[in-house]
């Protein structure tokens, strides 16, 4: 019962966002380049171009346009791409399987690693590993992403040859859904770009790991589990990480956001044919209409994972459940 | 020999800048059954003597010296493994704050049933009967619901009940009690002591109770011990003590009490306060705060000594007594 309150609540928020993206968005159009000249080209007389313009209600005042822009949103309806002459919304949709699984793959490669480094590095802070860690996290933080992308591609795929560095290889097609999880050629593609996207999070989730538990390890609640005469595997892995976590949810929430706006660096390097790399290829062709579709798309992702992040939240923090808001 | 045994203990923190020593030779000993309150202003090493017994000190923080003998065996030497075997099972604790004692995100039943699962095998179904059965022994309402409750759900007082309840779980011999009733309610706190006292004794439990509360000692305990700057400074019967205190520390202790007949009046605070362990002084640590000091105070250590029944450390205590 809460957790449907819950939800109703963060469904009325999430409206909010949209709401607010939709009039980014449509702004957005209403500002870059003129529309016409990308449909009819330039040989086209002025009149026959205001009479388009009044056909098309590009003079209808900006309240009566974005009603109208809104309206055929809601439908699914994001315009044509002028490029790709095909619906926006389609041309996006096809390339979200391709992002979505880089993302996957670096939010797997994230938490598998700073987690385990996390909690080694809090319990045994003075070692030489830990301090290893901490060293290597802090270079990481500070070089940008696209020198740790081009340096694994010279490395990997360059000098040793190991790995593929662009497009996505071998896929299999679903019929809704084109993978290259199940292929060795599409994991192969995989590596590499996921491992630079990862790279962007890894440090900091492995200090804020680190550091947020290491407050637990000193709390009371952990002293007391000590004292009761528990294993270590039992107060390090229920008692403290299950504390830790609180903060460090809070925190992924946040960086989801991040991560998407990664993607477009990281699949423009690795040319990998995802959402960003369209997006910024529709950038470069003024293809008003993907680039809004674009933004939408991703501000409906990015809503989508705040709430079932919110979710897991409350389920791991059982203070929330009684109030419904975060304590 | 007694059940536990501690003798001339020392806990040190080595860190960077200096050797800091909590503990500089603590003696004690406690019967089975028996209770013993340990007495001293913040900082004088109460919990780090308690702590050291179970081997519960944090980094870096180390037992530097002395023994801890219990039932016979060696303490400050077992390994880890070994002195799981100890914790929560022969010695329990409960700690100050119920609050922060239990944790946040796992309910009263897990936390419960996990200390017997530690130490003894069972089905599940029997823990949780055993475990309701101590809820309801500690006087919880409801023991079934608060089974599967958070803590947050329960009251400060509901909270340290259930930390009674979890400590006496596998029937320790010995029970330590760090200011148990310090973060409650002035109202519930006399409930949860005579609860506690009440327990103890159904169960022959030896309890260490380390409190500032003067009167408390004198009302549960049969021994006591009263520490300054990391040492015992005097020690023997809580009746004797606090009838005829030898030491001018402990003294100053009593006399900070309110009494009845100054009740309102200013309190007799000790003058000065506790030293940080980077800087102890010399001789008796006491003796800046001290009115009988004299040369030989400040220049030599004095000695736990028997004085009359009981043991002091002051070379004054004979002419004090
Ligand atoms: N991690 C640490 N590093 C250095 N010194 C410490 C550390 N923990 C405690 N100490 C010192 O050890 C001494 C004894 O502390 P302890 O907690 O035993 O005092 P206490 O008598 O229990 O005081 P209180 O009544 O405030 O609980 C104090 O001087 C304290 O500053
Ligand atoms: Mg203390």
């Amino acid at each position: 019962m809460d957790t449907l309150a819950f939800l109703i609540k963060r469904l009325g928020q999430a409206a909010v966002v949209m709401l607010v993206i939709s009039i980014i968005g449509f702004s957005i159009q209403d500002n870059l380049g003129d529309p016409l000249r990308e449909l009819v080209g330039q040989s086209v007389s002025e009149e026959v171009r205001d009479e388009l313009r009044e056909e098309m209600g590009l003079n209808d005042p900006f309240f009566v346009q974005y009603w109208r822009f809104l309206t055929k949103a809601v439908q699914g309806d994001l315009g044509t791409s002028y490029f790709f002459k095909k619906p926006a919304l389609e041309v996006i949709m096809g390339k979200f399987p391709a992002t979505f699984e880089l993302v996957l793959a670096a939010t797997f490669i994230i938490i598998f690693v700073s987690v385990p480094v996390g909690i080694y590095c809090a319990i045994h802070p003075k070692s030489f590993f830990s301090r290893l860690a901490m060293a290597v996290s802090i270079v990481g933080i500070s070089v940008p992403v696209f020198l740790t992308a081009i340096f694994s591609i010279y490395i990997f795929a360059i000098y040793l040859d190991w790995l593929p560095s662009y497009g996505r290889g071998d896929t299999v097609d679903l019929g809704f859904w084109r993978t290259g999880f199940l292929s060795l050629d599409g994991l192969s593609h995989l590596i590499l770009p996921a491992l630079a996207l990862s790279s962007i999070m890894l440090p900091l989730f492995i200090r804020l790991i680190r550091g947020e538990m290491m407050e637990v390890l000193r709390s009371e609640y952990v002293r007391f589990a000590w004292a009761k005469g528990l294993h270590p595997s039992r107060v390090y892995l229920l008692h403290a990480f299950k504390n830790t976590l609180l903060p460090v949810i809070t925190v992924g929430g946040v960086q989801v956001g991040t991560l998407i706006a990664y993607t477009i660096l990281t699949e423009t390097v690795f040319q990998w044919p995802g959402m960003g790399f369209l997006f910024l290829e529709a950038v470069n062709r003024v293809d008003t209409p993907l680039i809004i579709a674009y933004i939408i798309v991703v501000g409906l992702i990015f809503v989508i994972t705040n709430t079932i992040v919110d979710l897991v939240y409350t389920m791991v923090n059982p203070m929330v459940r009684i109030t419904g808001v975060k304590g | 020999m007694a059940l536990l045994e501690v003798r001339g203990l020392e806990v040190a923190f080595p860190l960077r800048a200096a050797r800091l020593q909590a503990l500089r030779g603590v003696d004690f000993t406690l019967e089975e059954g028996e209770r013993l309150g340990i007495v001293g202003e913040s900082g004088a090493g109460k919990s780090m003597a308690a702590y050291a017994i179970l081997n519960l000190i944090s980094e870096p923080g180390r037992i530097s010296g002395g023994e801890i003998w219990f039932d016979g065996q060696r303490l400050d030497t077992l390994s880890n493994d070994e002195m799981r075997g100890i914790r929560g099972n022969r010695i329990a604790m409960i700690f100050q704050d119920p609050m922060m004692t239990l944790n946040p995100v796992l309910t009263v039943g897990t936390q419960m049933i996990e200390c017997l699962a530690a130490h003894r095998t069972m089905s599940e179904a029997q823990a949780q009967d055993l475990c309701i059965a101590k809820l309801r022994e500690v006087a919880i309402p409801s023991p079934e619901a608060r089974f599967n409750a958070y803590p947050h759900e329960l009251s400060g007082g509901l909270r340290q009940r259930v930390v009674i309840a979890i400590a006496l779980l596998l029937d320790p011999a010995i029970i330590i009690a760090d200011e148990p009733t310090t973060a409650l309610d002035v109202t519930i706190q006399a409930e949860i002591m005579g609860l506690m006292m009440e327990l103890c004794d159904n169960h022959r439990v030896g309890l260490i109770l380390i409190t500032h509360d003067l009167a408390v000692v004198s009302d549960v305990t049969q021994k006591m011990l009263v520490m300054y700057a990391g040492r015992v400074v005097e020690t023997g019967t809580t009746a004797q003590v606090i009838a005829r205190p030898a030491h001018p520390y402990t003294r100053g202790l009593l006399q900070s009490l309110p009494q009845k007949n100054t009740a309102g009046g200013m309190l007799n605070q000790i003058p000065g306060t506790m030293p940080s362990l980077a800087a102890v002084p010399s001789g008796c640590a006491f003796h800046p705060r001290c009115e009988h000091t004299d040369a030989r105070c400040s220049s030599e250590l004095p000695q736990l000594r028997a004085v009359g029944r009981r043991m002091v450390s002051c070379h004054h205590a004979e002419a004090l007594k």
